[in-house]
């Protein structure tokens, strides 16, 4: 019985997201910005003369900085909306199980955000792999070409996939906590930018590379490296495991007050 | 009903200046009313104050005498030139003293040393004293620019081009009159030609005159990533061979002596030479000629992060997301209750409602950030030196505009999300949209270091990011070596000019928005 309820919870989340015009535009939005600013970057780096420790893959998915935004700002729509409508009202009505309806939307974010970041990276990393051999980084140089089949590579662009889906949940979990879309958004893009400007103000290198172990975006995008792992203040599974505890915090800290509180 | 019907023709608005200020008061009510907006605001001055206070350098931490260069820390102590800026000035000087009235003159016959950077300098100088930031005036050859009249640590004006070297030898002369000296350039010896002239307010009438030579360190970037590089650096050292020595105007008798200027101080300057130099500086006198070798540098200090009046106001990031979010706010959350069709009902003239959310919320803003940057500034100053870290001194101008133009940034930006607000109806995606176009062309320039110089000096030119510019404390001397990056405080446009790029992209906007708001139903 329950798993019948579960089934229509997200039905009904997968109806809202599919109906609403503004997603599609969102994640077109989501593909565009982050191919284009992925292809703008490779095409402006430069390493004429080899030997600079260029990471052919991150350059080409660094679209990503950007893309996540437009991620979040789908994710908190998917909840913030609701309530600036008053909506939320109708659908705990007809949902009462509250973390249903939470685990519901996080699904679909989810599967939108994967689906969304699947084509952004694939994308990207052909933009790379065609543009960055033209400006000094590619075999020629003694790089390698951007390709799936090398693994690390392959880890980058799965891990990119990943990462969009947990700043998607991230979101979720910070709007169903504050209720506001753009309380919500200034909270995640804060947290996820703002880490790494700081650290590099703080001065220190020993409290920078701390402050890039816990950041959300600097620990999570750690997953982007294929060259010079050694350097990574955080490893590239442990700094995606890192953002998977900060959604993990948010969407528990969310599903709380949403079963807690009045609509 | 829609809402486009309450539209009434301008003539039935109520005119004059009470009819706006009333507008104005409405806002402000409402402002004031709503406590998550109130709150908002306090927040984001606690976040201007808060965020700087979490700096953590300190002083010589990683800058040994040949510890890497671009890890360096901030210096714990350095010398104030003429000008009261700080500066370094350690080189190796062999000198006399030199009379009110009186000349120098030699030829530089060739430039060698280890590790030469393209400033390493040898020459002629006239300086007040040996002790470190007297003021001086020099004329020198350098390794990568020609040769040039330098004076008083921030002014360089360039002479003959090209390198010099057996075949191309270099004639230098500085003249004393008074106060006044004046350099002169020859590649003969015959003709010459004059460079520059300085005026070195209280120059003793006793000076000491000689032939000097420098060498900064070098810093060799080898990898970058978010938050910071490595790299290699060091201290160098430069040997010019110097004759035709003549020197008029010195006490009968004046016996050349060699000073290690500096010696200890300034940022990794070595004046003893570093474990890795072939020789020790000091001269020798060879045939006619001398020979000098020195490393060090005489140029102003270009502090980065910690040491700069900017660091305590590295809080503005932060500040600015929550002033974007009650920007925002601000104006789409009365397209999501309904109360702009109230708001416009009342007062039909729209522009007008704009224009006093505008003028409300950047006042505030302003009148929130000025007291928090000027905090930040009281309590992160202190905290600073406490670390023994030494703040390079700025004229008080300069720090009332890295206050006031912290507060201008902050206020600007909130207009501009009103506007973006006003124009998406939408709060998510306003406070996106500005944060995206603030924010992230800083880090994508900075901090992520990804971008080649030229490109990410584009991004803060052209987007609202250049605005952090008003921050810059110091300027980039082209005749300094060092990282002129954002992160480290130094901005592609000049202070001002970087705001009225925020500016023009706020105006822009919100007559955009001016115009959409007449034009559409609310």
């Amino acid at each position: 019985m329950s798993d019948f309820r579960t089934v229509l919870a997200l039905r009904a989340e997968w109806t809202k997201a599919r109906t609403v015009a503004s997603t599609g535009w969102v994640v077109l939005a989501a593909v565009g910005v982050t191919v284009g600013v992925s292809a703008g970057v490779a095409a402006a780096v430069r390493c004429p003369s080899g030997g600079c420790a260029e990471d052919p893959a991150r350059i080409s998915l660094t679209g990503i900085y950007l893309g996540q935004a437009v991620i979040a700002v789908l994710a908190v729509q998917a909840v913030g909306g609701e309530y600036g409508t008053g909506m939320i009202r109708v659908t705990l009505a007809a949902m009462p199980r509250r973390t249903a309806v939470l685990a519901a939307k996080a699904a679909v974010v989810s599967v939108i955000a994967v689906a969304a970041g699947t084509v952004a990276v694939l994308a990207s990393l052909l933009a790379g792999r065609l543009i960055l051999p033209g400006n000094g980084i590619g075999p020629a140089h003694g790089y390698p070409a951007v390709s799936l089949g090398d693994g690390p590579v392959l880890r980058a662009a799965a891990g990119s996939v990943l990462y969009l889906a947990l700043i998607g949940l991230l979101s979720l979990g910070v709007a169903t906590a504050v209720r506001d879309s753009a309380a919500a958004i200034g909270i995640v893009l804060g947290l996820l930018y703002l880490f790494p400007i700081v650290g590099a103000a703080v001065g220190n290198a020993q409290l920078d590379r701390h402050i890039q172990q816990i950041g959300p975006m600097t620990a999570g995008l750690a997953v982007q490296a294929t060259t010079g792992l050694d350097r990574l203040p955080i490893g590239p599974w442990a700094g995606l495991g890192v953002l998977a505890a900060w959604a993990a915090a948010a969407m528990l800290a969310g599903g709380l007050l949403l079963s807690r509180r009045d609509a | 009903m829609t809402a486009g019907t309450v539209r009434t023709p301008r003539a039935a608005a109520p005119a004059g200046r009470g009819g706006f200020l009333a507008v104005v008061r409405a806002e402000w009510t409402k402002f004031r009313t709503v406590r998550g907006w109130v709150v908002g605001m306090v927040v984001a001055g606690l976040l201007v104050v808060g965020v700087g206070l979490l700096g953590h350098s300190e002083c010589g931490g990683q800058a040994g005498p040949n510890a890497p260069v671009v890890t360096g820390g901030p210096s714990c102590t350095s010398p104030l030139g003429p000008g009261g800026e700080a500066v370094t000035d350690d080189y190796y000087l062999v000198h006399q003293p030199l009379g009110t009235d009186g000349s120098i003159t030699v030829r530089v016959t060739s430039m060698t040393g280890s590790r030469l950077q393209p400033w390493s300098k040898a020459g002629i100088i006239v300086t007040a004293s040996t002790a470190p930031g007297s003021a001086y005036a020099a004329m020198m050859v350098t390794a990568g620019h020609g040769v040039r009249m330098q004076w008083d640590y921030t002014q360089d004006t360039p002479g003959l081009a090209g390198a010099v070297g057996p075949a191309s030898p270099r004639w230098l002369r500085l003249i004393r009159a008074g106060d006044t000296i004046t350099g002169y350039d020859s590649a003969d010896g015959t003709r010459w030609d004059r460079v520059g002239s300085a005026t070195l307010a209280g120059l003793p009438s006793v000076a000491q005159a000689g032939l000097f030579a420098a060498s900064p360190d070098y810093s060799n970037v080898t990898s970058q990533s978010i938050g910071g590089g490595s790299g290699s650096g060091g201290s160098t050292q430069a040997t010019a061979a110097f004759d035709h020595v003549m020197a008029e105007g010195g006490p009968a008798g004046g016996r050349w002596a060699g000073t290690a200027v500096g010696g200890t101080g300034g940022t990794g300057g070595t004046g003893g030479g570093g474990p890795g130099a072939p020789s020790p500086d000091g001269y020798r006198r060879s045939g006619g000629g001398y020979s000098v070798t020195g490393s060090g540098d005489i140029a102003p200090v270009t502090p980065q992060g910690a040491g700069s009046v900017a660091q305590p106001v590295i809080g503005t990031f932060a500040g600015l997301i929550a002033v974007i979010v009650v920007a925002a706010m601000f104006i789409t959350a009365e397209y999501r209750r309904g109360l702009i069709r109230v708001t416009l009902a009342a007062s039909p003239r729209r522009g007008r409602v704009l224009a006093a959310k505008a003028l409300v919320l950047g006042t505030i803003t302003f009148v929130v950030g000025l007291p928090a940057a000027w905090a930040a500034q009281l309590i992160g100053e202190p905290m600073e030196r406490s670390r023994g870290i030494f703040i390079d001194p700025v004229s008080a101008p300069t720090e009332l505009r890295i206050l006031a133009g912290t507060a201008a940034l902050l206020a600007v930006a909130a207009v501009l999300a009103v506007a973006v607000g006003a124009l998406l109806r939408r709060g998510a995606a306003a406070v996106t949209a500005v944060i995206v176009v603030i924010v992230l062309p800083y880090f994508f320039a900075g901090p992520l270091a990804v971008l080649p110089p030229g490109a990410a000096d584009w991004l803060l030119r052209v987007t609202p990011a250049a605005a952090f510019a008003i921050q810059q404390p110091y300027p980039a001397y082209p005749q300094v070596t060092s990282q002129y990056t954002p992160e480290n405080g130094y901005y592609p446009l000049a202070p001002w000019a970087g705001l009225a790029v925020l500016c023009g992209w706020t105006a822009l906007v919100l007559g955009l928005a001016a115009y959409r708001l007449r034009r559409r139903d609310a």
